[in-house]
């Protein structure tokens, strides 16, 4: 039987306040904690919480034959633990069905897997942790934020244990093959792959509501039909899609609900297809081929890079300039200040300073507090600022603070002829492993 | 066509705007009429056939013009109601005219008289507009034309005339309203010449969308006939950055145009104020003089910052561009400006810019920061951005000079042409409804 696998990715960023120059230094508080709040409950009214119930319902129903599995960032599931433990209920309860996969991926939905290895690595750590924590499972299916992957990132994934990756099914590297195979990396082929069928997904996000699509209305029936007359040698369909499109991208009164709560339904009884988790996949399906993609991909914009975050030189220079802290980070043990450079990494705050704003701007402009590319750039840096410097007054205090506990009190003349040995000591220490990184 | 200047003799960028738009016309096909009340004789007449007003010979007898001269009553001019004037050439123009108050009609011969106009924006002002009314109104029978375009307030009584006579459509183009000239406090007079042109107009052309909003909601003129043309710039020869040696270090801001309560150079100076707070190495510059100048001067003295911010009085031609080459970051705060070229200038010369929401221009600029003139907060912390953020201003210069290099004027006067296209056949309808 051919496999339907349904995807959800949950992600909300925190989203920075207004922060002048002026605050530099000053204020070290980031976030519009306000705006956090009224999106991620505006969401969970609208969307999560209805969806959750909706497919609790149906998974009592059907039993072990319907199931869908979810990618929810750290940070995501952070605010909805501080503003809507609704929601969170919701996903524990589909947790406890034991029809419900959850993916790992990054803690705070960043771009470290193109920017920095330690970082990509230790994100999907502490991600897999908060998962295990909330859902009493460990993820084993690995989809990266914005379905990003590149041959080196399979690489990466692959060493650290994950069997099968979310991407996205990419012209630019798939050509004339269907999404609906299970691929492997061509960098290690022990990585199975397993692709996003945009044109059905974008279906149900972006043009369900659309009356002007030759296909609208899209009903529960039809994409049963659809599945159903794809060829028959086709093995696997993913769809993958924010999970907000229930209720939030597609309004209630569009009738997404209704098309959802038919579709199990209709799919069981006309398709032929069956519902698994990717993880069930995993173990069923053998790959037909490897795939070769030396630039990274995504499911972002017409042109399915990674464009839409590093396109631009301010895009560049903020990434740049928060990862070049990644390394002096690692002996950062200061709660709040890895709390910030966590959050920090949030690939919204540089998809806001997209200056692509002609082509995919509606897709740009969704919950995007800035105004203009430039403003998300000049707030960001502002902050970036700020955070650079609490890390260099902390290292600074780390330095001192150590000796004093060693040397009580020494004379005030040995003091000042240590001083310059004791700042210069670990930051050779330091540096040697940065330089060995980028020699890697 | 009524215009009040042409190049090379100008005071501001109403001139270049209409020899830019003649130029553009030219190369579709349009051909210009080009009325100025003075002409010098080295205009360039590559793109029109200039009229010079003061050429004109009028028969004072004749009964039209009496009629119209009863109903015109001079008044002195205010500095306020000329656009492009600094108040040291207003009292100039003023001694200069009062003066020579008695030679300016001069008879030519036994039947007419030919008014020598200024052409400039003296205190005379009205009465030279109406003469040039009355002037247009014989040219206007004379000459053979399809379309009348009547440039800013002082042409219209001029394009109304002509369209008495010839009973051609006319155009009137708003370059700036009273509103953005003097706030709230209108001169009446000239609003209400602005008015009747506008009314009389078979079309109006405004130069952005916020001097669309204005004509609209402040002078209840037809939306349907009001169409926006967005200014455009001459291209240049690149400068020569080199040419100018930097001697200072410290980053300069610079703020550039009159200094006039429409051109909001208190918030340059509130916002340089935070700047300097926190990085006092920079250097802000206000270039230009105006009626709020010692004001201005004093609110630096009383914020402690007058070693930092510098005044230079008005600059001209070579000076302004030294200035721009020596800039980091250009600053324009109108309250209100209807488009406002200079940030278009500076973009040329490779500086970035900070623009105010409340400018024509801004409607045009991608590659621009832009702020409400009030956000001093917002407006500093844009300045510090650029100043700070080498990304910022570099990928600004990079594509801004693109950008600006491709607002021309070929293709404004493409959309003017529409316009003409389209008061000729509102005309027709009107005819034969």
């Amino acid at each position: 039987m051919r496999s339907l696998c349904l995807n959800f990715q949950v992600h909300q960023p925190y989203r920075l306040r207004t922060y002048r120059f002026f605050d530099i230094g000053d204020d070290h508080y980031y976030y519009d904690d306000y705006l956090n709040r009224t999106i991620i409950r505006r969401i969970a009214e609208k969307s999560y919480i209805p969806a959750n119930n909706l497919l609790l319902k149906l998974i009592k129903e059907l039993g072990p034959k319907f199931k869908v599995s979810f990618s929810i960032s750290g940070i995501a599931l952070e605010q909805m633990e501080r503003f809507a433990p609704e929601a969170l209920d919701g996903f524990k309860k589909l947790a406890k069905t034991g029809s419900v996969e959850f993916l790992a991926e990054t803690y705070s939905h960043c771009l470290a897997s193109l920017e920095n290895k330690d970082e990509f690595i230790a994100q999907v750590e502490k991600h897999a942790a908060k998962i295990e924590e909330l859902f009493g499972q460990k993820p084993v299916t690995f989809r990266n934020s914005e379905l990003i992957y590149s041959d080196h990132i399979s690489e990466i994934v692959a060493e650290m244990g994950y069997k099968l990756m979310l991407t996205e099914g990419a012209k630019f590297f798939l050509g004339w093959k269907s999404p609906n195979y299970m691929y492997c990396s061509a960098a290690n082929p022990k990585l199975k792959l397993l692709l996003r069928n945009a044109q059905l997904s974008d279906d149900m996000a972006f043009r369900f509501s659309n009356t002007d699509w030759s296909e609208w209305p899209l009903t529960a029936d039809k994409l049963a039909m659809w599945l159903k007359n794809m060829p028959a040698d086709q093995e696997v369909v993913n769809l993958s899609l924010g999970y907000a499109t229930f209720g939030e991208l597609q309004n209630a009164e569009s009738g997404i609900f209704e098309f959802l709560k038919a579709l199990p339904g209709a799919v069981l009884k006309n398709s032929g297809f069956s519902f698994n988790t990717p993880a069930e996949l995993t173990n069923t399906l053998q790959p037909v081929s490897a795939v070769h993609v030396p630039f990274p991909a995504s499911w972002a914009d017409e042109e399915r890079d990674v464009t839409a975050w590093l396109g631009n030189e301010l895009q560049q220079e903020a990434v740049n300039k928060l990862y070049v802290l990644a390394d002096r980070m690692k002996g950062c043990t200061d709660a709040e200040l890895l709390q910030d450079w966590n959050n920090l990494q949030s690939s919204d705050h540089f998809y806001y300073m997209s200056t692509k704003v002609l082509s995919d701007g509606a897709v740009h402009a969704l919950f995007n507090p800035y105004s203009t590319p430039y403003e998300a750039f000049i707030n960001y840096m502002n902050v970036l600022s700020d955070f650079t410097l609490r890390l260099e007054q902390m290292e600074k205090e780390a330095i001192p603070a150590a000796k004093v506990v060693e040397k009580p009190k020494p004379a005030q003349k040995s003091k000042a002829t240590e001083k310059p040995k004791a700042t210069e000591q670990p930051k050779v220490a330091k540096k040697s492993p940065v330089k060995k990184k980028t020699a890697k | 066509m009524f215009g009040w200047e042409f190049p090379p003799h100008i005071t501001g960028g109403l001139g270049t705007a209409c020899f830019g738009l003649t130029k553009g016309l030219a190369k579709h096909g349009v051909e210009a009429l080009f009325v100025v009340p003075k002409a010098y004789g080295d205009e360039s007449e590559e793109a029109v056939r200039l009229i010079n007003a003061s050429d004109v010979e009028m028969l004072t007898s004749e009964e039209s013009h009496q009629k119209y001269w009863e109903q015109i009553t001079f008044l002195e001019v205010g500095s306020n109601l000329v656009p492009y004037l600094t108040p040291e050439e207003f009292e100039k123009e003023i001694i200069a005219y009062k003066k020579g108050k008695k030679t300016k009609v001069k008879r030519t011969s036994a039947f007419g008289e030919k008014y020598q106009f200024s052409g400039k924006y003296g205190a005379n002002l009205l009465e030279e507009v109406s003469r040039y009314a009355v002037v247009a109104s014989a040219i206007a029978a004379e000459n053979d034309f399809d379309v009348i375009h009547a440039h800013d307030w002082l042409t219209y009584p001029a394009g109304i005339a002509a369209k008495a006579v010839s009973g051609k459509p006319l155009v009137v183009h708003m370059h700036a309203t009273e509103f953005d000239r003097s706030g709230e406090h209108v001169n009446q007079t000239v609003y209400d010449i602005e008015r009747k042109g506008m009314e009389a107009a078979d079309r109006v052309i405004t130069v952005s969308d916020w001097t669309r909003a204005i004509v609209i909601e402040r002078y209840g003129i037809d939306p349907e006939k009001v169409k926006t043309v967005h200014n455009a710039v001459e291209p240049v020869e690149k400068l020569d950055p080199t040419s100018y040696k930097r001697h200072l270090d410290e980053k300069i801001v610079t703020f550039l145009g009159r200094i006039t309560f429409q051109k909001g150079p208190e918030y340059f100076i509130e916002a340089a104020y935070k700047v300097l707070q926190r990085d006092p190495n920079v250097r802000f510059v206000m270039a230009g003089t105006g009626d709020l100048m010692n004001k201005m001067v004093k609110r630096v003295a009383q914020l402690g910052i007058s070693t930092r911010f510098h005044f230079t009085g008005f600059l001209k031609g070579d000076h302004v561009d030294h200035m721009f080459a020596l800039s980091d970051v250009y600053v324009m705060p109108s309250i209100s400006e209807p488009f406002g070229i200079s940030p278009l200038e500076a973009m040329r010369t490779n500086v970035p810019v900070v623009i105010s929401k409340q400018s024509g221009v801004a409607e045009v600029l991608k590659y621009a920061l832009k702020i409400d003139f009030w956000d001093i907060d917002a407006m500093a912390d844009a300045i510090y951005g650029l100043l700070h953020y080498p990304a910022l201003s570099n990928f600004l210069k990079e594509h801004g000079t693109e950008e600006v290099n491709a607002l021309k004027w070929e293709n404004a006067a493409l959309k003017v042409k529409d316009v003409y296209e389209e008061a000729l056949n509102y005309q027709e309808i009107q005819y034969t409804i």
